[in-house]
């Protein structure tokens, strides 16, 4: 477990803004009428991405638009790690993936660079605009190292290129997310064997099929049986 | 030929997103067809043929799909709709195939979906994906928006079995993989697992009779009905059979995802698809084989080991999702593990005592492991401790935290004695030395 707990400063207010209302409004018509409670966590979510982190007043602002009581949606709140409950970097904010298969690629040579750059982990760069934290395996292992800036995905990390996706973000660009040695996905670098016989995508897949050990009694054989009666 | 299984065999024909993954090229690689005929043999046709390609679930239990799917009551109660939930919250370290199913190959999934919410007489589905998987969401909301505009599933669709899927994301934590703690989450909670019984089967979402199952499970199965449970079965070993997503991450030349048949040769998988081990295959010092949670299995091991359930389970660890995490000599195992502890600890929800405690517990024995900063008795404490957790809580995360370092202490434990040994050597008094163990 770790303990986590709302920040010391707390804004006065908080609303949803238009868009994120629509939003809501759309993830509580997923759910059962009466289970909208379900809801807490995308709609926690939502919030963080509408004011960048999750304060006080939006988690009573969703306990009443969910009507559940308050410490309910402070539990849910406090116990999912993704919510972030002190304001994080306005610029890019980077979760660095610390697990053990992105340690044995290199994740440590990343931390370096993130505490020279931003400094330490889970503070706010001076001006603002940076911060960092090391999260726990986010399931790209096959592209170890990674880290997720700002939702997305950035993989197959080195120093350098890590270095220099910061240096984009400080200067107002926007970064491309994806692999960072030349792969799309997680394909065996310029080496696929595999999937490569063309008759998989000429379509002949698509064509109408028999499909094997169908019951002898469906509906085609009744009719057909009554015709025979008759 | 590479590995063993040939491309005209493989599931996952679009594993590495170099196709369209929206419908209509989804639709040109075979997915959809047929699915009307499936539909009309009936729930009955279904569940038997998953039965007999002998699908074993794909999240890590390893436990009979068509099997789990039949536990659901055959009639549904008024008021007790049945759900089918998919476990889309990867999150076990090493595992990445789900995200690539999701984002690549989304309409496997969806076409699953409504052919096991037939089965089990469910007329929506939640898939729960874990909350970091947002460009992932994306896809797969526009791929379900794409079947729902061609009228593939919703209501009155062209399969005749009113059908609604809807995505659900958690907020980042690990234990809701666990299936009851997934729905604890999904309606809105905090991710405790729950006593078991009552099964999903009985009591799950809402109350109501639920099936959970893993992404790639429910994806294989349009394809499994498709080509004939005798064609799945035919892959592997008897009880081990089908085809996999491996996930080859750490030290290997080329790490990836690759799709191969169920007890493939761990070498064979290695040197075919994965560049062989960083450094040549001498230069392999242990193999974590199923995913963060199973124990470890050394290099002189993984010679002859056959990738599957009842191989890596003779040997004490295990297939779980088939993630495998290879290690060189390179690696300092115990740092390896004490990091894996650290996750545990990390992501321990809370609820009983043997896991909040332990983990915490473990975690700060294994750090002074990893530096030789202990004493020799505290390895058998440790073990003694791993025992304790093990078995004694609710849900299995209290296993998965013990048995990393089971593993690492049953292979290496020399390894472990000779850095506690040369941390002593030209210290007069170690600070600390005469504590039993960490608070």
């Amino acid at each position: 477990m770790s303990v986590r707990r709302l920040s010391k400063t707390q804004p006065a207010s908080f609303a949803f803004s238009k868009e994120s209302m629509k939003q809501a409004d759309w993830w509580i018509a997923k759910y059962p009428p009466g289970k909208q409670q379900s809801a807490v966590i995308p709609l926690l979510w939502v919030v963080q991405k509408q004011e960048g982190w999750v304060s006080e007043p939006s988690i009573q602002a969703i306990a009443k638009l969910l009507s559940m009581p308050v410490i309910r949606v402070l539990e849910v709140a406090t116990f999912y790690t993704m919510f972030q409950l002190e304001p994080v970097g306005k610029v890019a904010f980077v979760q660095l993936c610390g697990t053990t298969p992105c340690m044995l690629c290199g994740a440590n040579d990343l931390k370096k660079v993130l505490e020279a750059k931003i400094g330490h982990k889970n503070h706010i760069s001076a001006d603002g605009k940076f911060s960092w934290e090391e999260v726990e395996c986010l399931g790209a292992c096959s592209n170890a190292p990674m880290a997720a800036i700002n939702d997305y995905y950035y993989e197959d990390l080195t120093p350098e290129s890590l270095a220099k996706i910061l240096d984009d973000f400080a200067a107002g660009k926007k970064p491309k997310p994806g692999s960072y040695d030349g792969r799309l996905a997680s394909e065996p670098r310029g080496a696929i064997k595999t999937l490569v016989d063309p008759k998989l995508y000429d379509g002949s897949l698509a064509k109408k099929i028999k499909i094997p050990n169908l019951p002898e009694k469906p509906k085609k054989t009744a009719k057909s049986e009554e015709k025979t009666g008759a | 030929m590479v590995g063993i299984l040939e491309d005209k065999d493989r599931i996952f024909t679009n594993l590495y997103g170099l196709h369209d993954w929206g419908l209509e090229g989804a639709k040109q690689r075979g997915c959809w067809n047929g699915v009307r005929d499936m539909i009309d043999a009936g729930p009955a046709w279904i569940i038997d043929n998953m039965k007999q390609s002998g699908l074993r679930g794909r999240g890590g239990a390893g436990f009979g799909t068509g099997l789990k799917w039949s536990f659901m009551p055959k009639e549904v109660k008024e008021g007790r709709p049945h759900y089918l939930v998919v476990n889309a919250d990867e999150s076990e370290p090493g595992t990445c195939k789900d995200r690539e199913i999701m984002r690549h190959d989304p309409h496997l999934l969806i076409e699953g979906c409504l052919i096991a919410s037939f089965a089990m007489q469910a007329h929506a589905c939640y898939i729960y994906m874990r909350g970091e998987y947002v460009r992932e969401r994306e896809v797969l909301e526009a791929a379900i928006k794409q079947a729902y505009d061609a009228k593939l599933i919703g209501k009155n669709n062209v399969h005749g079995w009113d059908f609604d899927v809807f995505v659900h994301h958690g907020g980042g934590a690990y234990i809701c993989g666990e299936e009851t703690a997934l729905l604890e989450s999904l309606e809105g909670k905090k991710g405790q697992p729950r006593l078991k019984p009552p099964f999903p089967a009985g009591a799950g979402l809402y109350g109501c009779p639920t099936t959970v199952n893993n992404v790639e499970s429910i994806a294989v199965a349009g394809p499994i009905l498709r080509r004939g449970a005798a064609w799945f079965a035919g892959f592997g070993r008897p009880n081990n059979t089908g085809t996999k997503l491996f996930c080859v991450s750490g030290h290997v030349n080329l790490p990836c995802n690759v799709e191969e048949a169920m007890s493939i040769p761990f070498k064979q998988l290695m040197e075919d698809h994965c560049g062989g081990i960083r450094g040549g295959w001498g230069n392999l010092k242990a193999v974590i084989p199923g995913g963060s949670s199973v124990r470890m299995i050394p290099a002189e091991q993984c010679e002859d080991v056959l990738m599957d359930f009842d191989a890596l389970r003779d040997l004490g660890s295990g297939l779980g999702t088939a993630a495998v995490i290879v290690m060189d000599k390179s690696t300092d195992l115990v740092r390896a593990i004490a990091r894996l502890s650290y996750f545990y600890k990390h992501e321990s929800c809370g609820q009983c005592t043997p896991c909040r405690e332990g983990t915490g517990w473990m975690w700060r024995v294994m750090e002074r492991m990893a530096t030789g900063e202990a004493e020799m008795h505290e390895i058998d404490t440790l073990l003694d401790v791993t025992t304790q957790v093990e078995g004694h809580t609710i849900c299995a995360l209290g296993d998965a935290a013990a048995w990393p370092i089971q593993g690492l202490f049953k292979h290496f434990r020399h390894e472990v004695e000779d850095r506690i040994t040369n941390y002593r050597i030209g210290k007069p008094h170690v600070q600390g030395a005469t504590l039993i163990a960490a608070e």
